[in-house]
């Protein structure tokens, strides 16, 4: 499988990152390098193979329903670029 | 006597114990090493008040006749990767310029219960991706180490942890913590010539470390020698319930453990890791470290790995599809910088900052871990990798049969130059061979300096033990260290 112009674009616009058509362009011989390479994993037989979800075994621990934290506005908000309010601040979302 | 600023952590720690000097000149003393460093760009941000304070509180502890701590005294370098109250931390990336935590992490604040100060936050690869330090958005980091043709090439100190590499090397700090998602503990400390560890997967948390692959990345120790590694990672390590994947384990005393005698031990050679192209001195390496362990005590016994060639290429699927998701946090909303151009609404603004953010490598990662994720593709690529992760891992148990450890290769070259192969992705990706295949199995590594190549350059060997028996490998490894006497240090020109 490789990728053409318009699917990096797409990529891109799923990854939200911003690309100009010179930097689409560059970008098709750079991934399909990369994917041509491990496309070479379809030549391993992994049929009845279970993919690898934990690679040391360890139960997903529960814990107890109480509150362990919070109260930390001010420290949540430290290091927003913009905070108003006690409120994250972004652009306007609704037209 | 050694110079202070000679001494690793074994050699502080008995100085300070013994009232050779205090915990504040060995601060001083470092404190200064890394301001007259500049010119290898290997400390983002200095902390001279952060180690003082640590030491003068060592020295009041000393003086209260209390009980110090495993690193009492004993003033580190951080990665940029963990984070720290109160100081800036980037990961080596523009996206968290102005980023400074609001809280500590775990192993950073292990390693200050346990005494230590921190000297700096060190460069490194951007997010952990890369092996020459080179994608770093603040510049390259310029290995202590020279070639012995009388140039003055500028040369890799390996990645992801090159700042950490650099400045154990040159004796700037005198260890530092590192982090390992397919090598980059192993493959820097092999290029600088001083000892990496990676532990098992989930001895160290990895909360408050700034994740890239989260099934992979695991924090370790680069210092001096083996018996420093194992000081240092017993400080690092331990359970936290704040990390879903952090082992409900105790930390063994492995320094108290350390023994070089292997006899009953059996130590595997894969013979998957005989790559083409491979220089004749680190093959002649290896054969010097099969006859080290030998002289050990162990016994020799080929293994195969019958899925080696495959990790690496499963190694570029699964990573940056974890990073993809994980890296999918920075937009501008809650950390680090914002890039919002004139009238752009919230998607235009996600998508500005990401790109003024991301360095090159990290975009291209993100895109690729996209699309390996995306409807139609998920199969063929992702599930596809982590099978072959499965037939990986399975065939580390089948050569556990055999076999209690195994011997191989750090790396596939010594250092290169600055530039030498940052055009070319895949030639950089080929570096970690060795390194990946042991990291996709969650297992314990590490890699001591064995020797030097014809340019005068470090090379490592790298010992694999089985999940959780870290003692095994550091035993190893001090059997490798005593033999191979390696004792070469970068002459200082910064």
């Amino acid at each position: 499988m490789s990728v053409d112009k318009e699917t990096v674009k797409k990529i891109a616009s799923l990854s939200r990152i911003a690309v100009t058509e010179a930097e689409a362009d560059a970008l098709v011989p750079e991934l399909n390098n990369i994917l041509g390479w491990v496309e070479q994993l379809s030549e391993v037989d992994c049929s009845n193979v279970e993919p690898m979800t934990a690679v040391i075994p360890n139960k997903l621990r529960l814990r107890d329903d109480v509150v362990t934290d919070g109260a930390v506005r001010d420290k949540v908000l430290a290091n927003a670029p913009a905070a108003e309010h006690g409120f994250f601040a972004v652009p306007k979302v609704i037209e | 006597m050694a110079e202070i600023f000679e001494l690793g952590i074994a050699g502080i720690r008995s100085g300070v114990a013994s009232g050779d000097f205090t915990a504040k000149e060995v601060a001083e003393t470092f404190i200064s090493r890394v301001s007259a460093a500049k010119s290898l760009n290997a400390v983002l941000v200095e902390t001279p008040d952060h180690a003082l304070a640590a030491a003068e509180a060592t020295d009041k502890a000393k003086a209260a006749g209390e009980v110090l701590g495993k690193m009492a005294g004993v003033p580190i370098g951080m990665k940029d990767l963990f984070c720290t109250e109160g100081v800036a931390t980037t990961a080596g990336s523009l996206i968290l310029d102005g980023f400074t935590p609001q809280y500590e992490s775990t192993v950073s604040a292990n390693l200050f219960k346990a005494g230590a100060g921190m000297l700096g936050k060190l460069n490194m690869d951007q997010f952990a991706m890369g092996s020459s330090n080179e994608t770093s958005a603040f510049g390259n980091v310029i290995s202590p180490w020279r070639r012995n043709d009388g140039g003055n090439t500028d040369l890799a100190p390996g990645g992801s942890s090159g700042g950490s590499a650099a400045v154990v090397s040159g004796r700037i700090c005198p260890a530092a913590t590192g982090t390992d998602t397919g090598g980059s503990i192993r493959q820097p400390a092999a290029f600088v010539g001083i000892t990496g560890f990676k532990p098992t997967y989930g001895r160290c948390s990895r909360w408050g470390t700034i994740a890239f692959a989260s099934s992979l990345d695991q924090a370790g120790p680069m210092a001096h020698d083996v018996r420093d590694c194992a000081i240092m990672l017993e400080s690092m390590a331990g359970f936290d319930p704040k990390d879903s994947t952090s082992l409900d384990l105790p930390v063994p005393e492995w320094e108290a453990g350390l023994k070089s005698d292997l006899a009953g031990k059996r130590i595997g050679i894969p013979k998957e890791y005989r790559v083409d192209n491979m220089p004749p001195e680190i093959d002649a390496l290896w054969q010097q470290g099969i006859e080290w362990l030998k002289d050990a005590g162990a016994k020799i016994v080929d293994v195969s790995l019958p899925h080696t060639k495959y990790a690496l290429p499963a190694y570029y699927i699964i990573a940056p599809a974890e990073a993809s998701s994980n890296l999918a946090r920075y937009d501008g909303v809650r950390y680090g910088m914002r890039d919002l151009p004139d009238g752009a609404g919230l998607q235009d603004m996600y998508a500005a900052t990401r790109e003024s953010g991301f360095g090159p490598e990290v975009k291209r990662r993100i895109m690729i871990g996209t699309y390996v994720l995306s409807a139609g593709y998920y199969d063929a690529y992702y599930t596809q990798a982590q099978k072959v992760r499965t037939l990986i891992s399975q065939d580390f148990d089948k050569a556990w049969e055999s076999c209690d450890l195994l011997l191989t290769p750090t790396a596939p070259s010594a250092a290169f130059g600055l530039g030498d192969k940052s055009d070319d992705p895949l030639a950089m990706y080929l570096n970690d061979v060795f390194t990946v295949p042991s990291s996709l199995a969650g297992l314990p590594a590490i890699s001591v300096p064995a020797g030097l190549d014809g340019q005068g350059l470090p090379l490592g060997l790298q010992i694999i033990g089985k999940a959780l028996d870290e003692q095994s490998v550091f035993n190893a490894g001090l059997a490798l260290e005593e033999r191979a006497g390696f004792v070469a240090k970068p002459e200082q020109w910064w």
